[in-house]
């Protein structure tokens, strides 16, 4: 299969370094391939995360090559330029040890977001029937397949530049619950999402939707939120 | 940015788009007509229509730029948000005091 992979991978805390393996090369082979490999083999000690590896979980992902990537679904032969690979910890995010960093952050401000759906009937109510074709339902499919893998979250500039930015996944969420007919803490949504750090610190870069691994268009969803929180602002339903 | 700052700034916006476009045909019809500094203050002297012309005009620009600023501000300095909130403050009554000036240098007979 020829010369083995250059593998760097960013080893210890805030303060580390990249210390640089040889893993072997295979035909089919992904970047959390490699990673286990090495841990298996050369380094125990070495930390990452993973759970499903069929890109469902959103537990793995990376920067792999200075680009954020979910690595189960990451074939190596896409993404190591002449057979290099340098793999460290998400950006934006607190380190924890070596590749796995500290999410809490990224979910706090799904819950920022108001992400939780707020039901407006309880279990012995008829389920409500919703209209595949209606603009809510449309609008809400093209953004519910978020895996929270916090790849866009790493991508995105204002998350960087601002740390109070609640960030493209919590906002894409919370998208989906304003176009949720079911939903009733709308109202409550759109003031948290209006609120400084919230839709209106996204400068529309749109570096989650070039790099969301589901292809979702975060930034889309943000502009959705934007117009709605200004319009009930106009309207006087929710106070700046 | 909060919802109320963007609102503000998004109408603001919406107000100049107009009036820079009427500005920028004012600056290129004075050049190419050759007008004199007294030509324009001729024009402009007395006249309520451009004291309310540019006078919405600065009253616009202070409040759209300094939200801008704050903005920026915020996301490349380390100061405080009380501090960011000052400067920006600031900058809008600079921008105010001194485009209300000028429109009155060349409005007032």
């Amino acid at each position: 299969m020829g010369p083995d992979l250059t593998v760097s991978l960013w080893r210890g805390g805030v303060e580390g370094r990249y210390q640089t393996y040889s893993v072997p090369k295979r035909e089919n082979q992904t970047v959390l391939d490699v990673v286990t490999w090495v841990q298996r083999n050369l380094d125990s000690s070495l930390a990452y995360r993973f759970a499903c590896r069929v890109g469902m979980c959103g537990s793995c992902a990376m920067t792999v090559n200075g680009r954020p990537r979910w690595t189960c679904r990451t074939h190596v032969s896409r993404v190591a330029e002449s057979g290099r690979l340098e793999i460290g910890p998400l950006e934006n995010l607190p380190v924890i040890k070596d590749l796995a960093t500290d999410m809490r952050p990224f979910f706090e401000k799904w819950q920022q977001a108001r992400g939780t759906f707020a039901p407006s009937k309880t279990r012995h109510d008829p389920i409500e029937t919703i209209r595949p074709d209606s603009a809510a339902r449309l609008a809400a499919a093209a953004a519910i397949e978020c895996i929270n893998c916090g790849v866009c979250y790493a991508a995105c500039d204002s998350v960087r530049w601002n740390e109070n930015y609640l960030g493209p996944a919590a906002l894409n969420r919370a998208w989906t619950l304003v176009n949720d007919v079911r939903d009733t803490a709308n109202v409550q949504r759109l003031a948290a999402v209006a609120a400084s750090g919230g839709c209106y610190a996204c400068h529309s870069h749109q570096s989650c939707q070039e790099h969301c691994p589901l292809s979702l268009n975060p930034t889309a969803s943000i502009a959705g939120l934007k117009r709605g929180a200004a319009l009930a602002f106009l309207k006087s339903e929710i106070e700046a | 940015m909060n919802v109320r700052l963007y609102a503000a700034q998004r109408l603001t916006a919406a107000v100049m788009v107009p009036l820079v476009a009427v500005h920028l045909a004012v600056i290129i019809y004075a050049t190419n007509h050759g007008l004199t500094a007294a030509d324009v203050l001729a024009r402009t002297r007395g006249s309520v229509a451009w004291a309310v012309f540019y006078g919405i005009f600065v009253v616009a620009a202070a409040i759209h730029a300094p939200i801008g600023i704050r903005t920026v501000l915020t996301e490349w300095s380390r100061l405080g948000g009380r501090s960011v909130d000052a400067i920006a403050t600031g900058a809008g009554l600079l921008l105010l005091v001194l485009g209300l000036r000028a429109v009155a240098a060349v409005v007032l007979p």
